[in-house]
């Protein structure tokens, strides 16, 4: 395949303001999105800001909104567009801006400390733990989170509601929840968390997250849903109110 | 220029590097109740331990109760072969199933087996079934469940900050110094011992596994700090990398395919790796493809050919493909999709076939892969105690692939995520212990940090023209073209002038724009650990008269019983890099004879 020329409009700047700017540059076969943002790096702009590392999809480094949606550069194929297109290529929107195509994304690493921790139950008679297959596959696919944090980016509670982020933990770490509240050997109690400080009542499943999400985590359906239910079994039931009304035990 | 004030912390343990090694180690300093803080060149969870597939190998038996550390021993010797330090190879064989069983206890999911026990796989080298995974993401698993628990612990995390020097008081470790990415701000921790966990430096070839963290990090602070560095001559190429289409060139094939019954095949449809069997291995290693297919259900046959180590199979597919058998992209197929059901391949692969479709619009469940050998991985780095992973600089430890030893000249796949785990904790346990036994007062010398300043803003104010990506380009040019898989004198030498030339041209780097999260700044200061790296590999590699492992000759093309019996040291004297041949620590008889059984 012939090299072709293709023209990228990168987003520039910092804190105090920015712009688009014009790059025009050759496309190699097979190239991705961040292949050519480290052309234009490489030949045209030394400092232009990009995280990445694994450039394979394993990382979850590149995020950005690559023609306003929000992608992870590396597995964003170049022949995915229509020859002459222009391609813009922005910071994820939900963060601070730090430099060029870098968020902070801090607000993530902050939310994960909130997080009760894993607490394993008592072991098996004979020493080991023992965990079947079928029982630990819904959790399996919490698990392959890449934290790309592409989820939270999209999220409306939080992507134009900067009011919201100190109350709302984000699908991210609902996913998180999920998988420690649905690990076989975990003993600790999250739910309170969820309902709280956590916010999951925020979410009105809307699916923008599991949309984007490029492993695939079914984050509404088998995350969220299964939480909003456990939280709604304790705080909601019907029964358990009206047997609470009758009861004289201390809550 | 004027001074500024350096934002200063004091700690008992730094621990530089948060992939596996880091983490472990920040993790045990941490509870040994020292003062410790993790800093790392990335966001927290990111470090090439993210990238690792396969699985972590640990003899526990679950698959194949016959395994146990003794044969682990024997293959991890074997497939190093036998230049590894005994020691390390001895206690990674025994710690490293408690390791395992200690990441479950943290909350991660390996796979099961029927019986709800952690699952084991086979892989290159390695006699029995024995890597605990997770599909083909296992990094993933142990990067999050050791980020998870260091987090919960409350452990101090300095992300995206890069630190570049060591610092030292009458010969001892006192310090470390470098920058924050985001604000080009300088960062001075003031401590007791360092733990460098910051991998290799693969970033200096140009087909490459390794992204843009490996650039020789630790090996350069401690050559700085007069540390010695051994076995930089032992390079792996993993031998399946993706070959096409050109920009995914180098990215990691995981050897679980051929684990999980893949064969390599040339473009006549030969399965050539039974053209490849060394007489080394030559005893335990299937002759006909009937037999090597009946290894995967029954291990009283002999292994497949295709699961040699990395190092013979790496130079059997480079042989094909030199001998025109190879692919028109100048690979060989890797095809599991001929061998396996589409659904197995699927669920044994996950990332695999996400990767292939989604960068190579292949189907790994209807078609051959086409792979070829990429940098991997380096068995050389700083030179420990094996016990104890302290370096040869007091209040100096290396774990992880910055330490050499474990793996002698060829690494098996599998050893590198038990070498994180059974390693990083020791160092973090003896860094800890040396900061408790450790008197005096120690000081930070002001002017060197200062000059230290001084010489990493110089490329702003450099009169050259030169650009930091065309010098690290042409790096990697050098080392791929020169510094390969097959290697000869007269290349080497050359490599060696162009390394020399390469330094000049680094003095002359020009930056543009400001120190605010500038990554043309930072490949610039990182030049000088990727020329450091690159030119001891090139030192050693000159001096290791011999083939063994990840050290192939063509001018020397067999191995050498005088070369089995040393270990080529690197160290820095006077600002320049010497060059010593040392003889192994003497292994104890019990473990001779574990070694001298057959198959």
């Amino acid at each position: 395949m012939a090299e072709q020329q293709v023209h990228m409009r990168l987003w520039r700047g910092d804190v105090k303001g920015g712009e688009f700017r014009d790059y025009r540059i050759g496309v190699g076969e097979g190239m991705v999105v961040l292949d050519v943002v480290h052309a234009i790096q490489a030949q045209q702009a030394n400092d232009l800001a990009v995280r990445w590392n694994c450039k394979a999809g394993k990382c979850g480094s590149c995020s950005a909104e690559v023609n306003g949606k929000p992608r992870l550069m590396c597995m964003t194929r170049m022949n995915t567009f229509q020859p002459g297109e222009t391609i813009t290529i922005s910071p994820m929107r939900t963060f601070p801006i730090i430099r060029d195509l870098v968020t902070d994304v801090s607000f993530n690493f902050e939310k994960a400390k909130e997080i009760p921790a894993f607490k394993p139950k008592p072991k098996e008679a004979d020493g080991t733990r023992r965990m079947f297959q079928e029982d630990i596959d819904r959790v399996q696919e919490f698990h392959k989170c890449i934290e790309c944090f592409l989820c939270q980016n999209v999220c409306h509670v939080i992507r134009d509601h900067d009011d919201n982020k100190p109350a709302f933990a984000g699908p991210r770490f609902f996913v998180r929840l999920a998988s420690l509240e649905m690990h076989p050997l975990d003993c600790n109690d999250r739910i309170e968390l969820l309902q709280k400080k956590a916010g999951l009542g925020y979410c009105n499943i809307t699916k923008c997250c599991t949309e984007v999400c490029p492993e695939h985590i079914h984050i509404t359906d088998n995350a969220i849903i299964p939480l909003k239910e456990r939280v709604v079994d304790r705080y909601y039931d019907p029964i358990a109110k009206l047997l609470g009304l009758f009861s004289t035990k201390n809550k | 220029m004027a001074e500024e004030k350096y934002e200063t912390h004091e700690y008992d343990v730094i621990v530089i590097g948060a992939g596996g090694a880091g983490l472990r180690a920040a993790v045990e300093a941490s509870a040994q109740g020292v003062k410790t803080a993790l800093v790392c060149k990335s966001l927290l969870g990111k470090a090439h331990t993210v990238m690792a597939e396969g699985g972590i190998a640990a003899a526990m038996g679950n698959v194949y109760p016959e395994d146990n550390w003794k044969v682990h021993f024997r293959d991890t010797m074997r497939g190093g072969k036998l230049l590894n330090n005994w020691r390390m190879a001895q206690l990674h064989a025994q710690e490293a199933p408690d390791r395992v069983l200690e990441l479950e206890e943290w909350g991660a999911l390996f796979d099961r087996t029927k019986e709800g026990l952690i699952l084991q796989r086979d892989f290159g080298g390695h006699r029995y079934a024995r890597l605990a995974h997770v599909g083909d993401r296992t990094g993933l698993e142990m990067i999050r469940t050791l980020q998870q628990h260091a987090v919960h612990k409350g452990i101090d995390v300095y992300m995206e900050c890069n630190l570049q020097r060591l610092l030292t008081d009458a010969g001892r470790i006192a310090g470390a110094f470098g920058y924050w990415r985001e604000t080009g701000k300088f960062i001075l921790f003031k401590c007791k011992a360092v733990v460098l966990a910051t991998g290799g430096g693969g970033k200096a070839w140009k087909v490459t596994s390794n992204s843009w963290e490996y650039t020789g990090d630790g090996v350069t602070m401690a050559a700085d700090v007069g540390a010695d560095l051994m076995d930089m001559e032992f390079m792996q190429f993993h031998p399946t990398g993706m070959v096409w289409p050109p920009s995914v060139r180098g990215i990691l094939v995981t050897e679980g395919v051929r684990g999980d019954g893949g064969t390599l095949k040339n473009a006549k449809g030969e399965r050539f790796m039974f053209n490849y069997i060394p007489e080394f291995f030559k005893a335990e290693t299937a002759e006909t493809e009937k037999e090597a297919d009946g290894w995967y259900e029954d291990k009283r046959n002999r292994r497949t050919p295709d699961l040699l180590p990395r190092d013979e199979v790496a130079r059997a597919i480079n042989s094909e493909v030199k001998a025109g058998r190879g692919t028109a992209h100048g690979g060989v197929f890797l095809d599991i999709a001929s061998r396996r059901p589409a659904d197995y391949i699927q669920r044994r692969l996950p990332s695999m076939y996400h990767q292939f479709k989604e960068l190579a619009d292949v189907d790994i469940t209807k078609e051959a892969m086409e792979v070829g050998p990429t940098c991997h991985y380096a068995m050389g780095g700083v030179r420990v105690d094996a016990d104890t992973t302290a370096a040869t600089v007091p209040g100096l430890f290396a774990a992880g692939e910055v330490a050499a030893g474990l793996h002698g000249a060829n690494r098996l796949g599998g050893n590198s995520l038990s070498d994180l785990l059974v390693f990083g904790r020791r160092a973090g346990l003896y860094a800890a212990e040396y900061c408790k036994s450790l008197k005096g007062a120690l000081t930070v010398n002001n002017d060197e940090v200062n000059a230290f300043a001084r010489g990493m803003l110089a490329p702003f104010e450099s009169k050259g023209n030169e650009n930091p990506y065309t010098i690290h380009a042409d790096l990697q040019e050098c080392m791929q073209g020169l510094v390969g898989i097959i290697r000869v004198e007269t290349e080497l030498k050359k490599a060696l002038e162009t390394l020399q030339q390469l330094k000049q041209r680094a003095r002359n780097v020009k930056i543009e724009g400001n120190r605010q999260y500038n990554p043309g700044w930072h490949l610039a200061l990182d030049l000088h650990s990727l020329l450091t790296f690159a030119e001891a590999a090139t030192l050693a590699a000159i001096e290791r008269k011999e083939s063994r492992g990840g050290h192939t000759r063509d001018d020397y093309p067999s191995t050498d019983a005088k070369f089995a019996k040393v270990n080529v040291i690197v160290r820095k004297r006077n600002g320049a890099l010497a060059l010593s041949q040392e003889p192994l620590p003497e292994m104890p008889e019990e473990l001779k004879a574990l070694l001298e059984e057959k198959k």
